[in-house]
């Protein structure tokens, strides 16, 4: 127990360059192999909820810019969600990873002020970047696809109370676009949260050996040979949060629909579940 | 039309029955000269025709599949195939989970390699491959290590400045070396392993027996130097 | 392919080029474009079917039912599916071959022996002596069925999103007009949920093409593959040496899958205006107001 602790002690920072420099190597006991993946798993936390923050504000944005009217709005939103919908993730990697090493290494003058280009190349943010745009595209088009289903009843409702267009739109047609996409949108959080794994897979490099998740299972599993410790505790990692991700999304799921007979059908049924 | 190709297939796989052992040989395809995948998508390279030789000598019927690097120990464990030959190197980790023969490639050295002469190996940052024994010994060196999953992007690191030197096996990035005209070896060779050998279940000790057989016969005949000399050149490490 | 390939070293410029891309290995390449799209072609309905049993199940009035519905959905879904990928397959297979030795082995003789996974020769699956490209079908089956019990998990999420977003009052109309349970299903909850669904399962089909470089790791030589095995630089161990050309051979892949995007969303654009005819929504509306 106490070697325990002190193996969380030398390697629950690790994947961030904390604590001991060198991974284990030989006498592999599960405490290492849980603390270090747990580690790793900082990192997929850290690109989820950046991404999926940054990537909720601007496919809000792509989504009404692809619904609107205005082909000036709508092409670019148009070309950009589906130029990143229609890539495979690591393609997306690939190509962002070898722009970005074009960058200059000396950095960049602006207006005499010298930017440092270095960091751009390393995954915390380049691949943050990529994961950002990669989700707003797909959220985007959940969304749009929520906005055409929204019900003409309340557009209708919403005109005859004499809503401006702000007002309708803050009051009726976003709440209501975000209901019917919350189910869809849930799924893409997952599965942006799970593409996380392929950032030091087939995306950037991991340097000094700070890795995500998967990059520690894979490092355990290589030195084990044994694919049945390593990956089942990444992928218990994984669902014990998913499920906690999903918890998360049906609370607001649930406030989204508070209004709804069927949502209030639900709340009633369940004490007679639980007898 | 089918019918006819499916009955010869059928034919084929009863004919295969008959006989004797079958031999699937587990290789990665993806590591010239050792082994690679030929213009005509056969498995190909040194390890190709000396594992022919070798199943020829023993008198097994092979065939060659092809596996991914990361799985290619738990593949062969769990029986889908009968032998790595896949410039694996026998190490102690290893042994513990699966048996060699002895080896059929002598030690080889694994090199730096960079564009500039003084490249600092020891602060610097070092590119690699990720899971082989070169990073292992990498991430023991004071060096920043940068680990890539395939050896272009090594030498693309290299080029562009992520790192400022590389660091694999030399038989591997020699040829590399030799076509560019910017990259150069640097710092002094590293001996890492105690060689190459066939990968084996620990339990196939009849396997093992008739392949070991073969190679001490061909070390001793001297045909495994000379396949040694004609995949790695005239002057690489040939047995004594 | 052509006569004048047979020595590559002399060849120069075009006729370089053309015998460079119709080598073996090209042909591969070309080959497992194929395989893709046959991967996903049988995937795609299998996963559908697992989504719809899920969601069905997940609506059941009978509790384990219920219960193994969401656990399916909500375990899966909670697992990446590369990490699925890594150790599923490998423990499919040996679950298999362990079940088919219980039958053509001696049962005294354990299977596992030390690390050693071993089973008789007769309880292969597929056996050794079979040729390669049964090999390459079960892997190919492996992968498949891998492939649908994830992506039916999502797809049952999206379902069972769809039938709770039929608006109530057309459930209730079908209860006052007496419908028996299975009616409303079939009659009403059924057509009227895909209008719901198809954002999300459009999603899920994009998600589906994109997660066919994965097909390598349950090792069936896809797209992928090829072109980083192709692309990767080529030294003089080989006919036709090159510098590193990844660059080039992603950007192609980049234009297949574009170009399955695109198609996609023309076919699903068709699927989508088909639904959204005459429903009580802002499309359906759109439309009919463009009609009159």
């Amino acid at each position: 127990m106490n070697q325990c602790l002190q193996t969380i002690a030398d390697y629950g920072l690790r994947a961030f360059g904390y604590g001991e420099r060198l991974l284990p190597r030989s006498d592999f006991t599960l405490c290492q192999q849980f603390t270090l993946i747990g580690s790793g798993l900082l990192w997929n936390i850290y690109f989820a909820v950046l991404a999926l923050a940054a990537g909720f504000v601007l496919a809000n944005a792509l989504a009404l810019c692809k619904a609107s009217a205005h082909p000036l709005l709508r092409k670019p939103a148009e070309w950009f969600i589906f130029v990143f919908r229609g890539s495979p993730l690591f393609i997306q990697f690939f190509l962002a990873y070898e722009a970005l090493v074009l960058l200059p290494r000396a950095g960049i003058e602006i207006f005499g002020l010298t930017v440092q280009t270095g960091w751009v190349t390393r995954a915390w943010a380049g691949a943050t970047l990529v994961l950002i745009l990669n989700t707003a595209a797909y959220s985007a088009e959940i969304f749009h696809g929520a906005l055409r289903n929204l019900p003409r009843g309340e557009i209708e409702a919403a005109d005859a109370y004499g809503f401006s267009g702000w007002q309708r739109f803050r009051k009726i047609v976003w709440p209501t676009m975000l209901r019917l996409a919350w189910p869809s949108y849930t799924n893409e959080a997952i599965f942006l949260f799970h593409a996380t794994t392929l950032v030091f897979f087939s995306g950037f490099p991991a340097f000094q050996q700070k890795g995500d998740a998967l990059y520690y299972a894979r490092y355990f599993a290589e030195q084990t040979f044994n694919p049945f410790v390593a990956y089942p505790i990444v992928a218990g990692y994984f669902v014990a949060l998913t499920l906690l991700l999903i918890w998360v999304f049906g609370l607001i799921n649930r406030r989204l629909n508070r209004h709804l007979p069927g949502a209030a059908r639900k709340l009633r049924y369940r004490p007679n579940l639980i007898r | 039309m089918k019918k006819p190709i499916f009955a010869a297939a059928i034919l084929a796989v009863s004919a295969g029955m008959g006989m004797g052992q079958t031999v699937r040989m587990g290789t990665e395809g993806a590591y010239p000269p050792y082994n690679f995948i030929d213009a005509n998508g056969d498995v190909a390279g040194f390890e190709r025709e000396l594992g022919d030789e070798l199943c020829n000598r023993a008198e097994l019927d092979c065939t060659w599949a092809k596996n991914d690097w990361d799985s290619i120990i738990p593949n062969l464990v769990s029986g889908n195939y009968d032998t790595i030959m896949a410039a694996m190197s026998i190490n102690d980790e290893r042994k513990q989970v699966i048996a060699f023969t002895q080896n059929y490639l002598p030690p080889a050295p694994s090199s730096y390699v960079a564009i500039d002469e003084g490249a600092d190996l020891e602060g610097g940052v070092v590119a690699v491959q990720t899971g082989t024994v070169q990073a292992s010994y990498v991430a023991e060196t004071p060096a920043t290590m940068i680990e890539f999953p395939n050896i272009d992007q090594v030498f693309a690191a290299i080029r562009n400045g992520e790192a400022d030197a590389g660091f694999g096996d030399h038989e591997v990035v020699r040829p590399y070396v030799e076509d560019s005209n910017d990259l150069i070896f640097v710092g002094e060779q590293v001996f890492l392993d105690e060689g190459i050998g066939v990968g084996l279940r620990q339990s196939d000790n009849d396997l093992r027996e008739k392949l070991d057989t073969a190679i001490t016969e061909m070390k001793e005949d001297g045909s495994l130097n000379d396949l040694i000399r004609k995949h790695f050149g005239e002057d690489a490490q040939v047995h004594e | 392919m052509f006569s004048y390939c047979s020595d590559p070293s002399v060849l120069e410029g075009f006729t370089w080029l053309s015998c460079y891309l119709t080598t073996g290995t090209h042909m591969l390449f070309y080959a497992s474009f194929g395989t893709v799209l046959l991967v996903l072609a049988i995937t795609a309905p299998v996963a559908l079917l697992f989504g719809f049993g899920g969601a069905m199940a997940a609506r059941s009035r009978i509790a384990p039912l219920r219960w193994l519905g969401k656990v399916y959905t909500s375990m899966v879904r909670g697992v990446p599916d590369i990490i699925f990928f890594l150790f599923v397959p490998i423990a499919l297979d040996q679950g298999l071959e362990w079940l088919r030795s219980r039958f053509y082995c001696d049962p005294s003789v354990p299977v596992r022996q030390g690390n050693d996974f071993v089973v008789c020769a007769a309880a292969k699956l597929p056996l050794s002596s079979s040729p390669s490209w049964v090999h390459d079908i079960y892997g190919i089956a492996l992968a498949i069925i891998a492939f649908s019990v994830v992506f039916g998990a999502f797809a049952a999420n999206v379902l069972y999103g769809a039938m709770g977003a039929v608006p109530r009052a057309q459930i209730e109309t079908a209860e006052a007009y007496g419908f028996t349970s299975r009616q409303i299903n079939r009659r009403i909850l059924l057509p009227q949920m895909w209008t719901y669904a198809l954002p999300g399962l459009s999603n899920l089909w994009m998600i589906l093409i994109k997660a066919t470089p994965l097909l390598f790791i349950l090792g069936v030589e896809d797209i992928v593959y090829w072109a980083r095995e192709l692309g990767g630089a080529k030294t003089r161990a080989f006919d036709y040496p090159h510098p590193d050309w990844r660059l080039y051979y992603f950007l192609g892949v980049l234009v297949f899958y574009l170009l399955m995007t695109w198609v996609s969303e023309r076919l699903l654009d068709r699927v989508r205006a088909r639904l959204s005819h005459g429903q009580a929504t802002l499309a359906g509306e759109a439309m009919r107001k463009a009609a009159a």
